[in-house]
């Protein structure tokens, strides 16, 4: 069992309030990621759950039951901290063997475990060294296999691979999904990088100065943002937004464009809103069933393909394009979009209005 | 600051960051620096000399007018008489040592045992009205002893802790324990926090946590802490004096004292017995010197 929930968590540090009314449910052995910028609140609920903050208000509940009081200890839980938290004067063989330690384990258990979790993150050459010895990735492993060492409810993990280079990134971002569903355990996930998130996840929680923005499957969450915060925050190119209101069955552009109104959206006349349009949405080579004319601005070449930015009245329009597209700034273009795929929201509140005709 | 922890707890010699700068330079400057350095060191250490010259002298030298420098016969007789009376037996002053130790080990001790974890609360928790708190505990410090002194001794007459040891490790471990929490502080809040919170998720205690992991990165601070608290304990003269009377518990400062005056003085007495007294901090200082100067450094800017 390792189900992990946490309720309407709520934590200030004067003036700043950290957690907002945060709540999480975890199901038992998924893999969460909690996604959101700096300063969201990611660590302050880790460490929440982990029982290593006071709350003003919540609740937190492990495998059903009501644990906002407990310690840390009793808690059974594993984190890998932001900044590792090495145990500075202890080799990384005692830093790994310190869970095993406190729950009083024989030493050749402690010895086998270590050995074995070191083999699986590469490190055994390092066991005799003390943290200041390592270079940041390799501490960065040291603490992963001090949290998987053992078995506890959950392991919590707060951006575990963000100091690593991208190429050790990348590994080690297949090798925690495969350990994840080797051990079938229950992991929440804390990151800022978005690609990290739609990769590694079953399901994804959007954080937002201390408040959740949206819960989902990475798809749901790339699919269907439930608002243009999100829209923006998820993606890379980032998701083009376009002022523009409903007028009859059309969407008028404040850049002076118009294109079809969707048929899905609920929105009256005259309301102020923004069409999110995702760069694979729209295309400088014709294909969809609607399009807006710019001036190219300019190109971002990425080797698998090319991001073409079109000027539309003073927005800017990301556009994924073939790798072999050319142009020069200032010509005019065609940038056809796939209305079926593009967002509304309204633009004063950011809500999603794609939702209902879906 | 600009000392990590690691590098300060580190047992090998201090790293030099940046050599210091010279303002001045060429020969000028050594000569300059040579002979002030020298007239320090003479004003500075003469009248340690001259202690220790007279200690070993026999009683006709310590009188000789003119004074002698070189020529004396050295005796260690001054030495014999700090510990052994002339009868045999055991000295007053030798009696004086034995509770000048006590007092000053049991006091520092005290005041370590209480201070640290104390430190290390308001280091680590949400106390209420911290600043205030620790800013009151400071104020303790603010009065000289001889302002409390008489309040102390009447207070202590009730109770009946004059002239008495316990008396004297109570006063001196309250004097110590502000200092103590003060600079342990300092120390305290260079230690991560973080290292207890990863022990506790380990499924340690908090209390275990601390002892396992911050305790041991804390001795640099204990040690150099404690130093100072044991000379101030050590050097003491004004409660000693005014809350001791009998040969028994007096400790060494009013001892030493209580020998000059009367009708005659004997100075090589007087300075075998400040040369005893002397040393025991010397030498302790100096077997703690690593620690201190990483201590001292480290706790002496606080973010
Ligand atoms: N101990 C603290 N004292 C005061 N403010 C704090 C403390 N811890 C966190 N905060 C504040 O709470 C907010 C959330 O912090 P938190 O560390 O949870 O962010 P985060 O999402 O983990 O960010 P990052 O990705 O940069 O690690 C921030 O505004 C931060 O400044
Ligand atoms: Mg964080």
């Amino acid at each position: 069992m390792g189900t992990l929930a946490a309720h309407g968590l709520r934590k200030s540090f004067g003036k700043v309030q950290a957690l907002d009314g945060v709540t999480l449910d975890v199901p038992d052995g998924s893999f969460f990621v909690v996604l959101g910028p700096s300063g969201a609140g990611k660590t302050t609920t880790l460490r929440a759950i982990a029982g290593l903050e006071k709350l003003d208000a919540g609740s937190v509940h492990l495998d059903g039951r009501d644990a906002t009081g407990d310690t840390p200890a009793a808690r059974d839980l594993a984190m890998v901290f932001q900044n590792y938290a090495l145990y500075p004067r202890h080799t990384v063989y005692e830093n790994i063997a310190s869970p095993l330690r406190a729950r009083r384990c024989s030493s050749s258990e402690i010895a086998t475990a270590v050995e074995q979790m070191s083999s699986l993150l590469h490190i055994e050459r390092l066991l005799q060294r003390r943290p200041a010895q390592l270079s940041g990735g390799e501490m960065q492993r040291v603490a992963l296999a001090r949290a998987l060492v053992r078995s506890p409810r959950a392991f919590l993990m707060d951006e575990p691979l963000t100091n690593l280079d991208l190429k050790l990134r990348v590994e080690m971002r297949t090798e925690l999904t495969r350990i994840h569903r080797s051990l079938g355990a229950t992991f929440v996930y804390v990151t800022n990088d978005q690609v990290e998130a739609l990769s590694m996840a079953d399901q994804v929680a959007v954080l937002k100065e201390g408040q959740v923005q949206q819960v989902g499957t990475p798809t749901e969450v790339y699919e269907r943002p439930a608002n243009q915060w999100v829209a923006a925050f998820v993606g890379s190119p980032p998701i083009s937004l376009l002022a523009c209101r409903a007028d009859g069955d059309r969407l008028v552009g404040a850049a002076g464009w118009t294109l079809p109104r969707p048929r899905w959206t609920t929105a009256e006349d005259g309301r102020q809103l923004l069409l999110g349009l995702r760069a694979e949405d729209l295309s400088v080579e014709q294909r969809g069933n609607a399009s807006l004319s710019g001036e190219l601005y300019g190109l971002e070449p990425l080797g698998d393909r090319t991001v073409v930015d079109v000027r539309v009245g003073t927005e800017i329009l990301k556009v994924k394009a073939r790798p072999t597209v050319t142009g020069t700034p200032g010509e005019r273009l065609q940038v056809t979009v796939d209305l079926d795929r593009a967002h509304l929201f309204d633009a004063g509140t950011g809500l999603s209005l794609s939702e209902a005709g879906r | 600051m600009a000392v990590s922890v690691d590098e300060a707890v580190s047992t090998g010699p201090a790293r030099d960051h940046t050599p210091p700068v010279r303002r001045l330079g060429g020969r000028g400057r050594s000569v300059l620096e040579v002979t002030l350095l020298t007239v320090l060191a003479v004003v500075m250490l003469f009248p340690v000399l001259w202690m220790i010259e007279t200690s070993i002298k026999e009683n006709r030298d310590v009188y000789a007018i003119p004074a002698k420098f070189f020529d004396f016969k050295i005796t260690l007789d001054h030495y014999k008489d700090v510990f052994v009376n002339p009868d045999g037996g055991r000295s007053a002053l030798s009696v004086s040592f034995l509770n000048s130790v006590v007092v000053a080990g049991a006091s520092t001790v005290l005041a370590t045992v209480l201070g640290v974890p104390a430190a290390w609360a308001y280091s680590r928790f949400a106390v209420k009205a911290k600043k205030d708190q620790l800013f009151f505990i400071l104020s303790t410090r603010f009065m000289p002893p001889v302002v409390v002194v008489i309040p102390i001794f009447l207070m202590y007459r009730q109770v009946g802790l004059i002239d008495n040891k316990l008396g004297l490790i109570l006063i001196y471990t309250a004097f110590n324990v502000p200092f103590t929490i003060w600079m342990m502080k300092g120390f305290v809040d260079e230690v991560p926090a973080e290292y207890e919170d990863a022990a506790m998720l380990d499924g340690y205690t908090r209390l275990q946590a601390f002892r396992r992991y911050t305790l041991p990165l804390l001795v640099p601070g204990i040690a150099a802490t404690a130093v100072f608290a044991l000379i101030f304990s050590w050097n003491e003269f004004v409660f000693a004096t005014f809350l001791t009377s009998s040969d028994d518990v007096r400790t060494a400062p009013p001892a030493i004292a209580g020998l000059i005056g009367g009708t005659t003085t004997d100075w090589g007495l007087v300075a075998a017995a400040s040369v005893v007294f002397a040393l025991p901090v010397l030498v302790f200082a100096y077997l703690v010197r690593k620690h201190l100067i990483a201590g001292v450094t480290l706790g002496a800017v606080r973010r």
